[in-house]
């Protein structure tokens, strides 16, 4: 059982506040979805609980199990069980997604994975995500298709089991059968009941395929209305304006 | 060609055999401005041939059965025949070595083996050197120069490729960390001739490696490849000349370069000149720096030089930057430590190169070389 824990939390780029003191727990089984329109700061908070170094902490504090993630390298909150998919995911060249997936196995474990046993948890990992094999000894990231690199991402948590998962508009760009293949990765990773997952969006699309126990609408650097999966529909039908309005 | 087609990037050079045509390098020259001459131990100004202090460097040579290795005097006729010194070093170079060593591939021959040159620096003073590489037509060698040792040395190197045949050179400057090292090396490619190049540059306080590539006939084909990693107050210096006289040959250039530490100096100089004649030439290059701390310096100069509008592809680029922070992040991100990720992407950036050494051990040495470096 783990616990995310999001208290007050204030962030800025560059001397531009962009949170403005946002409070969300996450626990493991549950699912929340943060909705809200582009600038609203969902992606900021996404990064900074990560650790991207482009933003600071202004205030507040992000606790995974009771310890403090922001006193932590980018890779020991991954190691403590945070794990970020990226909207954007960045093309490493040279570092192979083999090499790099037994890397990353590696050092959230603490310890190399039996060759065989990694060799199976892939080729099932990829497999059940549609990817072709041979993306194994391809580049990281390099050449692939938007929808390829959201399917590596998802992957990536598979393999790496994180308590809490933070989904960073892992929809956008993809088509509906892309779509699919990744809900299906985000529902299988969740069925088993022990990671909380926080999936960050744009659009309701995926809310159809992966169902949340509870919809956060963000807007203006911080939450403006919580809900259940109702919330959703509302916003399908009404659109954020009503609190791009309120907040500006 | 005409009086007027010289190529602008030779105006102001010369090539001669005898040192006195050659004016002493202030540092302002073009082909001089970025080296340190103060660190030259005298190569260039005439100081380190008038010294008393000696410095040898032995050549041991371990070549497959089928080919010849001769030690011979200034006078054999096989001796400079494919290049005119072009600069102040290499024309002291000509004018100071003893004795050149001479590989002879023999015509259609494929060698068994890699014949390994090993170059051992000691001693105070300098030492000048002049190899021979004379594959003959379609005849088949893989030569490794290793350097190692501590040395002030001049070399010339001819590398010379006969009708359809290929020669793979590796050439790796491991030298101790106070050597001095100024090379030529020359490449002369006959009718459809393969040459491919591979410099390994780790080691040395100073290296200034000029490899450049002429062709008598159409149908030569060059790859020069390279590596290098500069430490805190290292020089090395890369400077290619690729000289498209011949219609339908082709060039590749790619050198590769990570830099760390204070004062850590890399020069990359690229100039490839496509002649009035040479039609249907097919030519690319490419330089990439990664800096990995502040104080660090990468200076690097593509020149392309077209005098013909008949080409078949023509191409340069040159990028220098720093360890990508996303790409870092992204790693970490998966909970690799943040020295491990840069291990892992210097590794793959210099490692895309370095996969194309085809001598295995070579190979792994090269990557063990740089295995250490990161680790400093």
């Amino acid at each position: 059982m783990s616990t995310l824990e999001i208290r007050d939390l204030q962030v800025a780029v560059e001397d531009k506040e962009i949170l403005r003191g946002v409070n969300l727990t996450v626990k493991s089984g549950e699912t929340h979805a943060i909705m809200g329109p582009n600038g609203s700061g969902k992606s900021t908070l996404a990064y900074a609980i990560a650790g991207h170094p482009k933003y600071t902490i202004t205030g507040g504090q992000v606790l995974l199990d009771g310890a403090d993630l922001l006193e932590l390298s980018v890779d020991e909150r991954a190691r403590a069980g945070l794990f970020l998919a990226m909207q954007y995911p960045v093309e490493v060249p040279g570092v192979s997604v083999s090499n790099f997936l037994r890397s990353a196995v590696t050092a959230v474990r603490g310890e190399a994975p039996k060759l065989r046993e990694f060799a199976k948890d892939l080729k099932n990992g990829m497999d059940a995500l549609s990817i072709d094999p041979a993306f194994a000894q391809r580049n990281l990231n390099e050449g692939f298709s938007g929808g390829e690199k959201k399917r590596h991402e998802i992957l990536q948590m598979e393999l790496l089991k994180p308590k809490i998962a933070v989904l960073d508009e892992t929809d956008s760009g993809l088509d509906v059968d892309a779509l699919r293949v990744v809900s299906e990765g985000i529902n299988r990773f969740r069925a088993s009941g022990e990671t909380g997952v926080l999936l960050i969006t744009h659009y309701t699309r995926i809310l159809r395929y992966v169902k949340p126990d509870f919809v956060h609408v963000f807007a203006g650097g911080r939450i403006v209305e919580a809900g259940g999966p109702e919330l959703a529909d509302k916003l399908e039908s009404e659109g954020y304006e009503q609190y791009t309005k309120a907040s500006a | 060609m005409g009086l007027n087609e010289k190529p602008l990037s030779t105006l102001h050079e010369k090539a001669s055999y005898d040192l006195a045509d050659f004016e002493v390098p202030t540092g302002r020259e073009e082909a001089w401005r970025f080296t340190p001459l103060s660190r030259l131990k005298g190569l260039h100004n005439g100081e380190a041939a008038s010294s008393e202090a000696v410095g040898h460097v032995r050549v041991d040579v371990d070549a497959a059965p089928e080919v010849t290795v001769e030690t011979v005097g200034r006078d054999d006729a096989r001796v400079g025949k494919s290049f005119v010194p072009g600069d102040r070093v290499s024309a002291q170079a000509w004018n100071s070595f003893e004795k050149a060593t001479v590989i002879t591939v023999p015509r259609e021959a494929v060698t068994s083996k890699h014949t390994v040159l090993t170059l051992t620096g000691s001693g105070d003073g300098a030492a000048y050197g002049h190899i021979v590489v004379k594959v003959e037509p379609l005849a088949e060698a893989v030569i490794v120069l290793d350097h190692k040792g501590s040395a002030v040395y001049a070399d010339n190197i001819e590398f010379i490729v006969g009708d359809g045949a290929n020669l793979k050179v590796v050439s790796l400057q491991d030298w101790d960390d106070d050597a001095v090292h100024v090379s030529h090396h020359h490449a002369q490619l006959a009718k459809d001739a393969t040459f491919r190049s591979f410099v390994v540059t780790f080691g040395g306080d100073l290296v200034r490696l000029s490899p450049s590539v002429s062709y008598t006939a159409p149908g030569g084909d060059a790859d020069l490849s390279g590596v290098y990693f500069v430490d805190a107050g290292q020089h090395l210096e890369h400077r290619l000349l690729v000289d498209h006289s011949q219609p339908n040959c082709k060039s590749n250039v790619d050198y590769r370069g990570a830099l760390q530490g204070q004062d850590a100096h890399a020069v990359w100089i690229g100039d490839v000149i496509i002649r009035v004649e040479a039609e249907g030439t097919d030519t690319y290059e490419l330089n990439r720096n990664l800096i990995l701390t502040d104080g660090a310096r990468a200076d690097s100069v593509p020149n392309l030089e077209i005098l013909t509008g008949e080409v078949a592809g023509a191409g340069h680029a040159s990028a220098s930057g720093r360890l990508d922070d996303e790409h870092t992040f992204y790693l970490q991100a998966r909970g690799i430590p943040y020295d491990e990720a840069r291990r892992l992407v210097v590794r793959g950036f210099l490692g895309q190169l370095i996969e194309k050494i085809q001598i295995e051990e070579i190979r792994e040495r090269v990557f063990g070389a740089l295995e250490a470096e990161l680790a400093r």
